[in-house]
This record gives C-alpha cells, sequence and structure tokens, in this order.
C-alpha cells in the first residue's frame, strides 16, 4: 500500500528538552495507525509538528510525497490533514452546525463582495454549507442538535462534534488525540465501531494518540511505540504487546508479565 | 532570530524588515546631521541625558508594578498609571498641609520621607482594592475580559478624582533647599533630580532584595512560574498576587511623588501617559522580568528625552519635542512589532511556543 | 458554600455600609449637587436626590434578600424588615458623619464638592443637630419602605419597582428634549400609575399573546414582523420632528452607531481587541476636510462631500489594512496597545508644527461645506440626521450580511479560539485584516460625517477617549450584537448628551459601566443572538 504521511528524523525540542527525537514514521493509506507511550512521550508534540502547530527543529514531514515543513497550519489543512484535540477545543459560543460550517470552510470561495450583496454563487454556497454540514451531523449522530449551542452538549457528543468538524474539512488523513479519555465502556466501544466506520465509508486514514489499550489494541493496524521522544517499538498490536521495551517503558525495568493494558 | 526568518519568510515579514531597515536609515541620517550642524553643546546633551535618567528611573519604578502584574496573572494591568497618579494626588495633600504648617520648610528630609510613604500606602491600598474588586473575580476569564475592566477601571479612577478633588491643575509646593542645581563629578544637576534619581535607586535595590532574598518574593516568583503548581506546593495563591499588587501600587505611589518633585504638578489625567510609558518601558525589558523593567525605564528615559533632539532636529522637523509622546509610542510599536521579547525578556507577545 | 450558610447580623450592617460609601462617594464626585437644578417633580424631586434615593433602595433591597441566606430557610418578616432597616440607618450614619465632619472642619480644600448646598441637602434643610436626626430617621424609613417592597409578592413588586423607575426616566427624557423642568406632581402619580399597571398587564397576557401569535399562518406572521419593522422605520424617519437640538443629538448618537457597528465587526465578531479605532475616524474626517475645505490649498482637488465620500472610506479602509498588517500576528492584549499607540501616535502627529503646513496643526481645518444634493442643502440637524440614518442603515445591513456568511463564521471562530480556527483551515492573516479594514472603512464613513457636520476639525477631537467612547458602546449593547450597539449608543451618548450637568461624569460613568459590565454580564444587555441554521434554514429567528 501507498504511504500517506511519511515522518523522516523529526526532532523538535523546547530549550534544553528534546520532546521528539529523530522520528521516524511510516502511515500507510487507509490505514489505522496508533502512537502510544506514556505521557511526556512526545506523542502530541509529533502531533503539533506535523500539523505545523510547532515548526520541528529537524527532519522532514512528507504528505502524499510532498514535505510539509513550513507550511502554516491552514496550509496543512487544506492539503487534508484534519486533527482533534486531548483537551476539546470547540467554539464554545457557536452553535453545532456553524462548527462544522467553520470545518466546511475551505470548500467555499466567496468572500466580502459575495456576503454583502448575497452574489447567486454565494447564495448557493451558503445552501451547500448548510446541507453538508447536516448530512455531516447526521454522520457523527447529532442529528437534531444543530441549534444548540455548543457547549451546552454533553461530553460525548462534544467529541463527536469535534470530529465532525475535522471531517468536515474533508481530511486525507485525520488525527485523533485521545479520542476516548473520558469516556465509559459503552462509549468506547462506540467509538471504535465509529472509527471503524470512518475507514470503510469514508475511506480515510486515522492517526490515533491513544491510552485506552482496549481501544488501540483493537482497531489498530499498526502501533507506534515512543517513550522520551524516540520510537522504541513499532508493529502490529499484537507484537508490539509481547514487546520487552515496551512493556519495560510501560511499567519499569523487572516487569516481566502483565503486557501494556 | 535567524531560525524565525527562514520560518516564516512570507510578504509580510518581508515587508516589516524593509520598513525596518528604512527606519534605521532616518535614525542614522537624523543623527548624523544633528551632529554635523551642532546646534546643540555638549552641556545640553549632559542635561538632556540626566532628565532622562531621573525621568526614566520614574518610568522604571511605575514598569515595575506592570511587570510584577504581568507576570503573575498575564493581564496589562491598565489602571496602573492611575494608581502613580494617586500617589502623587495624596503626596500632595500632604505635603501641601505640611507647606501650611511651615514643617516642610523645617523638616525637609523627614516630610519628604513621610510624604513618600503615605503616598505610598495609600496607593497599594487602592492597587490591592482594585484588584479584589475588579480583577479577582475574573482571574479565569478569557484575557480580554480583564483587560477591558482594567481599562474601565482605569477611566473610573482617573474621572472619580477629577469629581472628587476638581481638574485644576495642582501645584505642588516647592522649598527653598530644593531649589538650584549641584555638581556631581563635574556634572551640573537639579537637586530635585538628584534626589529622584536616588530615591528610585534606593527603591529599586529594596524590590530587588524583596523578590530575591525573602519568602514572600519567592513565592511570588513560583506563582508566576505556575499558579497551580504553587498551590499545590502549599503557596496562597490569593495572597501571593494581592502582595504583587501591594508591593507594585507602592512603588507607584512613590513614583508618584517623585514624579511631583520633579515636575511639580499634579492634575487627574497624568497617570495616563506616564503609565503607557511605563508599560512600553516594561514591554521594552521583556515585560515579566524585573531587571529587565528597570533597564527598559531607563532606556525609554533617555531615549524619549534625546531622540527629538538628536534625531528629528537633524531630519528639518520643526519643534521635535511635540513628538516626544509620539515617538515614546512608536518605540512600543517597533518593540512589539520586530523584538516582542524585549531586550532581556522572554517571547510572551506572540501565543505560541 | 455548600451547606445551608447562618445568617448574621453584620450581614445587613456591612451591606449598609457599602451602600453608604457609595452615598458618600455619589456626593463627594459631585453628581448629586450638580442634578439638584434637574428636577424630576417639579418643585419637590431632584435628580441628585434621586440618586441618593436609588442607593437606599438597592442596598435595603439587598440587605432585605440576604435577610434569607442561601440555602438557608425563609427569612421571617420581621428580619427581613430589620435588615432593610439597618441598611438604610447605615447609610445614613455614613452620610451624617460627612455633615458632621464637614460642618467642624472646611473639607474643601481637598474635596471641592464638600459644600453647605450638599450638607443643607443630606440634613433636609434643618441645619446640624435635627438634620442629623431626620436624615437618620429617613434612612430607618426607606430601609423598611423598600423590605416591605421586597415582601410583596412578585408581580406586585416587579410593577412598583417598573413604576419608579419609570418616573425619573420619563421626567428626565421630557426635561431634556423640551427644556422642561421635570413633571409636575399629579402627572408624575398619573406616569408611576400608567407604567406600573401596564407592566402588570403586560405581565399577565404576554404568554398567551405570543402563543397565539406563533400559532397564526406564517404568512400572517411575516407581515407582522414586516409591519413592526415599518412601524420602527417610521418612528426612526419621525425623530427630528422634535427639533432641532434634539436632533443634533440625534445626529452624534447616529454618529457613534456607526463607528459602533464598525468597532463590532473588529472587537465583537473577530475578537481584535482595537483601541486606535479613533484613528480611522479622524483619517476619515480629515481626508473630507483636505478635499473639501477651501482652506487647504496644497491639495489639488476641491469638490464636494458626496465625491470626497469613497475617498474618505477608502483612504480609512487602506489605512486599515496598512496599520493591521504589522500587528495581527500579535497576542489579544499587545494588540490592543499597539493599535491604542498607534491612535495616539496620528493624533499627536497631527497636533504637531511638523505638519501643521498641510493639515493646520492644533488650529485644524475650518470651512468644511455641509453636504448638498441637487441644490439641496443638509445645513440644519435635522436634515443631516438622515445622512447619518443612511449610513446606519448600511452599516447595519453589511454587519448582519456578514455575520451570517462563512467569513463571519470564520470570524467568530478565530475570536473564539485563533489556534483551532487555524487548524480549521482558516487564514488568519486574511480573515483578520477583513476585519480590520471593515471596520476601519465604517470608522472613515462616521469620521467624514462627523467632519461636515461640524465644519470645522482639531485634532483633540480625536483623542483616546473617542475610542473607549465606543468600546463602551458596544460592551454595553452586548459584543456582538447590532440591536445592542444602538442601545448602547442611545444609552451611552444620546442620553449624556441631553444631560448637559453630567458631562463632566460621563467618563467617570463609562469606567464604572464597563468593570460593572466585564463582572456581571460580559454578554451585554442585548446579547448576541446566533441564527438556527438545522431546522428552521435562514429564518431570522433566536436560538437558544
Amino acid at each position: 500500500m501507498a504511504i500517506l504521511l511519511s515522518a523522516r528524523d523529526v526532532t523538535k525540542r523546547f530549550g534544553g528538552l528534546t520532546a521528539v527525537n529523530k522520528l521516524n514514521v511510516n502511515i500507510e493509506e487507509n490505514s489505522i495507525h496508533s502512537i502510544i507511550g506514556p505521557n511526556g512521550a512526545g506523542k502530541t508534540t509529533f502531533f503539533n509538528c506535523v500539523t505545523g502547530f510547532y515548526r520541528h527543529d529537524e527532519g522532514t514531514v512528507l504528505f502524499k510525497g510532498e514535505p510539509l515543513d513550513g507550511m502554516q497550519p491552514d496550509r496543512i489543512t487544506r492539503e487534508g490533514i484534519a486533527r482533534t484535540y486531548q483537551n476539546i477545543r470547540l467554539f464554545q459560543n457557536m452553535t453545532v452546525i456553524e462548527n462544522v460550517m467553520v470545518g466546511f470552510q475551505s470548500h467555499l470561495t466567496s468572500g466580502w463582495i459575495g456576503a454583502v450583496f448575497h452574489t447567486r454563487k454565494q447564495r448557493e454556497e451558503e445552501k451547500l454549507a448548510v446541507e453538508e454540514a447536516r448530512k455531516m451531523l447526521g454522520f457523527v449522530g447529532l442529528a437534531g442538535r444543530g441549534d444548540w449551542m455548543s457547549k451546552n452538549l454533553p461530553y460525548g457528543d462534544q467529541r463527536r462534534l469535534e470530529i465532525g468538524r475535522a471531517l468536515a474539512t474533508s481530511p486525507d488523513l485525520l488525527l485523533l488525540d485521545e479520542p476516548a479519555a473520558g469516556m465509559n465502556p459503552a462509549e468506547t466501544a462506540d467509538l471504535m465501531e465509529f472509527i471503524k466506520r470512518l475507514r470503510a465509508e469514508l475511506g480515510i486514514t486515522i492517526l490515533l494518540i491513544e491510552h485506552h489499550m482496549q481501544v488501540v489494541m483493537g482497531i489498530s493496524d499498526l502501533v507506534t511505540v515512543m517513550d522520551f521522544g524516540e520510537k522504541i517499538a513499532e508493529g502490529t498490536p499484537r507484537e508490539v504487546q509481547n514487546d520487552p521495551h515496551v512493556i519495560e517503558a510501560y511499567l519499569g525495568r523487572g516487569a516481566t508479565e502483565n503486557g501494556p493494558a | 532570530m535567524l531560525k524565525n526568518l527562514r520560518r516564516r519568510v512570507s510578504g509580510t515579514t518581508i515587508a516589516m524588515w524593509v520598513i525596518g531597515a528604512i527606519l534605521l536609515i532616518v535614525v542614522i541620517v537624523g543623527t548624523v546631521r544633528t551632529l554635523l550642524i551642532g546646534k546643540y553643546t555638549g552641556a545640553d546633551w549632559t542635561d538632556l541625558i540626566v532628565y532622562g535618567i531621573s525621568q526614566g528611573s520614574i518610568y522604571a519604578l511605575i514598569a515595575l508594578g506592570y511587570t510584577m502584574v504581568y507576570g503573575i496573572l498575564r493581564m496589562i494591568n491598565f489602571a496602573h498609571g492611575d494608581i502613580f497618579m494617586a500617589g502623587a494626588f495624596i503626596g500632595y495633600f500632604v505635603a501641601s498641609y505640611f507647606d501650611q504648617t511651615g514643617f516642610l520648610e523645617q523638616n525637609l528630609v523627614l516630610s519628604l520621607i513621610f510624604v513618600t510613604l503615605v503616598a505610598a500606602f495609600t496607593a497599594a491600598a487602592m492597587a490591592v482594592v482594585l484588584e479584589r474588586i475588579a480583577y479577582r473575580p475574573l482571574r479565569r476569564a478569557p484575557r480580554l475580559v480583564p483587560l477591558i475592566t482594567a481599562i474601565g477601571a482605569s477611566f473610573f479612577i482617573e474621572y472619580a478624582f477629577l469629581g472628587l478633588f476638581g481638574s485644576g491643575i495642582k501645584g505642588y509646593p516647592e522649598p527653598e533647599a530644593l531649589k538650584g542645581r549641584v555638581s556631581i563629578f563635574g556634572v551640573e544637576i537639579l537637586k530635585t533630580q538628584l534626589i529622584v534619581i536616588v530615591a528610585a535607586v534606593v527603591m529599586l535595590i529594596a524590590l530587588w532584595y524583596f523578590v530575591q532574598r525573602t519568602k514572600m518574593g519567592k513565592a511570588i516568583q513560583a506563582v508566576s512560574e505556575d499558579k497551580d503548581a504553587a498551590a499545590l506546593m502549599g503557596i496562597n495563591v490569593d495572597r501571593s498576587i494581592m502582595i504583587t499588587f501591594l508591593v507594585g501600587g507602592a512603588l507607584a505611589g512613590a513614583a508618584g511623588v517623585l514624579y511631583a518633585l520633579l515636575f511639580r504638578q499634579v492634575y487627574f489625567f497624568m497617570g495616563f501617559f506616564p503609565g503607557l510609558k511605563a508599560f512600553t518601558a516594561a514591554v521594552l525589558g521583556g515585560i515579566g522580568n524585573i531587571a529587565g523593567a528597570m533597564v527598559g525605564g531607563l532606556f525609554l528615559g533617555i531615549a524619549e528625552s534625546l531622540f527629538p533632539n538628536l534625531v528629528l532636529d537633524g531630519l528639518g522637523i520643526p519643534a521635535p519635542y511635540q513628538l516626544k509622546d509620539a515617538l515614546a509610542f512608536f518605540l512600543l510599536v517597533l518593540v512589539l512589532i520586530f523584538r516582542p521579547t524585549g531586550i532581556l525578556g522572554e517571547r510572551l507577545a506572540t501565543k505560541k511556543a | 458554600m455548600k451547606s445551608a450558610s447562618k445568617f448574621s447580623w453584620m450581614t445587613p450592617v456591612t451591606t449598609g455600609l457599602i451602600g453608604g460609601v457609595v452615598a458618600l462617594f455619589l456626593s463627594l464626585v459631585g453628581i448629586v449637587e450638580a442634578s439638584l437644578g434637574r428636577y424630576v417633580i417639579t418643585g419637590i424631586l431632584s435628580m441628585g436626590q434621586v440618586f441618593l434615593l436609588a442607593v437606599y433602595a438597592i442596598f435595603a433591597v439587598q440587605a432585605a434578600q440576604k435577610a434569607t441566606p442561601e440555602h438557608g430557610e425563609k427569612a421571617p418578616v420581621y428580619r427581613t424588615l430589620a435588615c432593610a432597616a439597618i441598611a438604610g440607618l447605615m447609610i445614613s450614619i455614613v452620610l451624617a458623619l460627612l455633615v458632621v465632619v464637614g460642618e467642624q472642619i472646611d473639607l474643601r480644600g481637598v474635596f471641592i464638592h464638600a459644600t453647605p448646598v450638599l450638607y443643607d441637602l443630606l440634613t433636609f434643610g434643618l441645619g446640624v443637630p435635627q438634620g442629623i436626626f431626620v436624615l437618620l430617621g429617613f434612612g430607618l424609613l426607606m430601609g423598611i419602605l423598600f423590605g416591605v417592597l421586597v415582601l410583596l409578592p412578585k408581580a406586585l413588586r416587579k410593577s412598583i419597582g417598573v413604576g419608579l423607575i419609570a418616573v425619573p426616566v420619563l421626567s428626565v427624557t421630557y426635561s431634556a428634549l423640551f427644556a422642561g423642568r421635570g413633571l409636575q406632581l399629579p402627572v408624575a402619580i398619573a406616569v408611576f400609575v400608567i407604567s406600573a399597571v401596564a407592566i402588570f398587564l403586560w405581565d399577565r397576557f404576554e404568554k398567551p399573546i405570543r402563543t397565539r401569535s406563533q400559532a397564526l399562518p406564517s404568512g400572517q406572521q411575516r407581515t407582522m414582523r414586516l409591519g413592526v419593522w415599518v412601524l420602527a422605520g417610521l418612528f426612526v424617519l419621525a425623530l427630528p420632528l422634535l427639533g432641532s437640538y434634539p436632533s443634533e443629538v440625534l445626529v452624534i448618537t447616529g454618529i457613534f452607531v456607526l463607528m459602533g457597528l464598525g468597532l463590532n465587526i473588529v472587537v465583537g465578531y473577530a475578537g481584535l481587541l482595537d483601541l486606535g479605532y479613533v484613528a480611522f475616524f479622524a483619517i476619515g474626517a480629515y481626508v473630507m476636510a483636505i478635499f473639501t475645505s477651501p482652506e487647504i490649498t496644497w491639495f489639488p482637488i476641491h469638490t464636494s462631500f458626496w465625491v470626497a465620500l469613497p475617498f474618505a472610506v477608502l483612504t480609512a479602509m487602506l489605512a486599515g489594512a496598512i496599520l493591521g498588517i504589522p500587528v495581527l500576528n500579535m497576542r489579544g492584549d499587545y494588540l490592543a496597545i499597539v493599535t491604542l499607540g498607534f491612535g495616539e501616535i496620528i493624533r499627536l502627529v497631527a497636533l504637531s508644527d511638523w505638519l501643521k503646513p498641510l493639515i493646520g496643526g492644533s488650529n485644524g481645518i475650518t470651512q468644511i461645506p455641509k453636504p448638498t444634493t441637487f441644490g439641496l442643502a443638509f445645513d440644519n440637524p435635522q436634515k443631516l440626521y438622515y445622512i447619518v440614518v443612511i449610513g446606519c442603515v448600511i452599516a447595519a445591513f453589511i454587519a448582519t450580511r456578514l455575520k451570517y456568511s462563512r467569513l463571519g463564521r470564520n470570524w467568530m471562530a478565530i475570536r473564539e479560539d485563533e489556534d483551532v480556527a487555524q487548524a480549521m483551515g482558516i487564514d488568519l492573516v486574511r480573515n483578520k485584516l477583513l476585519a480590520f479594514a471593515t471596520g476601519a472603512a465604517l470608522s472613515g464613513l462616521a469620521g467624514a460625517i462627523f467632519a461636515s457636520k461640524l465644519t470645522s476639525i482639531y485634532p483633540h477631537s480625536f483623542n483616546l477617549l473617542v475610542s473607549i467612547n465606543v468600546l463602551a458602546v458596544i460592551i454595553v449593547g452586548g459584543l456582538g450584537s447590532i440591536p445592542g450597539v444602538i442601545i448602547g449608543a442611545v444609552a451611552l451618548v444620546g442620553l449624556p448628551e441631553l444631560l448637559r450637568e453630567f458631562a463632566e461624569y460621563r467618563l467617570l460613568v463609562y469606567g464604572a459601566v464597563l468593570v460593572f459590565m466585564m463582572l456581571r454580564r460580559p454578554e451585554g444587555l442585548l446579547p448576541e443572538a446566533r441564527r438556527k441554521l438545522e431546522l428552521h434554514e435562514m429564518s431570522p429567528d433566536v436560538a437558544e
């Protein structure tokens, strides 16, 4: 299969701290790829480097074969990478459907003139945007909630909305930062089904940071394990689970049984 | 710096560097021409520099309040200049009372110290009350909310003083002993300027000691670093913030008295420009950085008194001193655009990193 | 406080003391004295006294409500009354102290408003020993009265409250507009009764009316809404009939509405706190002056208001874009200070001798002609008003259209979370620049109208206070809310223009209003509404 995203020797330092150290990761098209590792291992920093929010100090990130280095985040999003956040970051004082429409905005072209004079093109675009946003709400299971203020949504729905908003940018690669955080077992099971659906129905490649091992082991094709900014293991969930480095990173030296669960 | 350049070479960046280069050329041309014309003598320049130092040490005292509050709350306390004004007012009332009773002439040193203490105390109390009423409830609010509150508080204080004490400019009493000049290392210097500089230096050293050596000072530093972590370590965050306002307010109040000594006038709007300039000084030195505020204050004071004559005169601009304030703001804008970290500071002006 | 907090008799005492300090402040700052000549009820009650009464009312009611502690049992009647009475008494004690001290020592050397007139007012003209006792008794009485008010059933309480507020508001508005001397006592009583009854009836019948009108077919609803709009439009158009002076006030209010609508786009929509907004107002005004005033000889073009207008707007817009580029990467609070700096730089440069040959320095530019159309001169406030109204309608139209567009959503996303907005593919610099330039253009338009209204402009007119004024207008109305701008401008610009004696206290009130709104009601009086898009496509109904 073709490689969609390729990180080569990506390094990010904060002062004296090296948060990500010469990281090499290849994400295959249409796969579900997880990154796991203890807190502070550099997972989210790596996300931030890929999405352009941080500039990595060394190395390069290739997306569809083209380098993303130095691009502004908005440009990278338009290239086809979308993300969610560890601590949900919705546009709180906007309605649910407006959040999705903001995600959809890069597919629209009308500007100041169109908005003020309600040109035919602008009206058609707006209609399209509303329709697409409604469809998206249906897809993520928020139909009927569209006119709520997004801050008033229950927690689980906020997660869904955040994913829906990211999907509205029509990404080829979706970066999910701990989507199962704070979810109960039933919600987690739903989420796993949902992520599988994303790949099956929309053909999206998914890169996932997750602490919840049930999710990681249940849906990933490939798992990359990070510790102290470095990649310490990579493989299928089963391979990773039995890797001594991984067990050591999670449980400390001397632990032999019980993989990271 | 070089890394930044490589990363974001966009149209705006280039435009900004072009603007910077043009400005630099203008400054150099102006300076060279002024010096070639030779309109001013060496003594003129020394006068301007001494004036700048005394003015600058007052800015430094006010700037400390901005920088400490910014360090601890990440908030621009826009009303800080008015705390300074309040100090000057209280100082004025006490000083003119002493003047009437004759105490001021009889016992100059004691009365000056007393005036300064009363002013510092009142200003500190005002700053603490302001924090308690207007800022504390907003600690977790979005960043612009406390700023707007502070702007509101600033105008409230100014116009409350206008209403309470009248709009006229009040002349500060001027004791005989303070008139005239003294000579230090061969430099003729106004006595009031000398007092201002000495008093400012004493206060700056005292503050330095407080922040670096005392337990409370260290607690304040810890809270600036990370409020939640400091709270977990058993530091009383509310109290540390209160002390910060207290110390900042006291310094501003004392600065108010010194300012009034220098310019001998007090009025309700007097805090506005010095406040903004002190903020400029804090930014120049790197906001959140105490040593930076001192350096920035001095730099701004000297730049402001020197630049109009040094640069603008050479460019043939009439009455350049009129543009003194504009120049200070221009400096602020330039620093924030080109070097938001200030001379000594950490990078705070852009949100990221 | 999780558990039921206990009641303490210190609570009403503290509440009363705070009230006393507020009353003392109002007295010493001069507001009470300044408004003594402004009668609410002719010859009986002045606005200054109403201010003090309001302090009694607010704090007595608060004390009475606090008689029932949070989560506690409902207070017995005697306690509610006693609390209110104590608060009233405390206020009187503080004021009495002022009088007693003031009679002994002349405070005027420090507090310029601590005058015999004030003491006379506080002691009901009875002098020190007797007047003090009357003042204290009065405090008790007011406390008990407002305590009784709290105990009344809710509907009744609301009617009386509204009636009490309606009398001074209507009276002052009437007096200011028609140079009256307050309402006669019988009229005042009539106003009180009518407004109290009206609000009582409205509360009873509002719901049934609303449900009935909602049950109407949508066509009829639309007709009704259209009817309301037409009525509102006619009302706005008829306002100059009030006369020349009220029209003058309306023109000034309208100019601030125009600026408010513009700043609302920058601050309310996009969340960029621009404190140098007056700069674009100044640029619009100066461009208008340079294009039209015969005083300006160096400029080759001399033309009319209408030709100069687009140039003024475009120049301001361009200036917005140029000033915007370097500052828009900055974080919010730094942006505020830098824009403030820009605004001051422009004013100081305009004031200096340097540009005096071009724009007149501190002498400003005079002889700016009034607008004329087909020989019809807009030479009085009544006529100018219509130009301002047209400007406001256009601005409101643009602001509304932009708000409910892709651009508007992008701005709000930036306001809510800049980083996430960028991660959604929004080009921050471009979108912010558009907000900045649109706001600047509207400000320039306001400036151009302002210049030709005054026919002369001076740098002093363009100081920071104008920016603060506009900011207060949009914050009071509600950031992002278009009707809010109008309410804000009427309350903060129109009203003080009418009440000339308060000119000195305008900024005091603005400052207090900014602090109060941020602490208590950051969303403003008329909060921004969101449209329902999912279920009622593009209907102007309000979400939530």
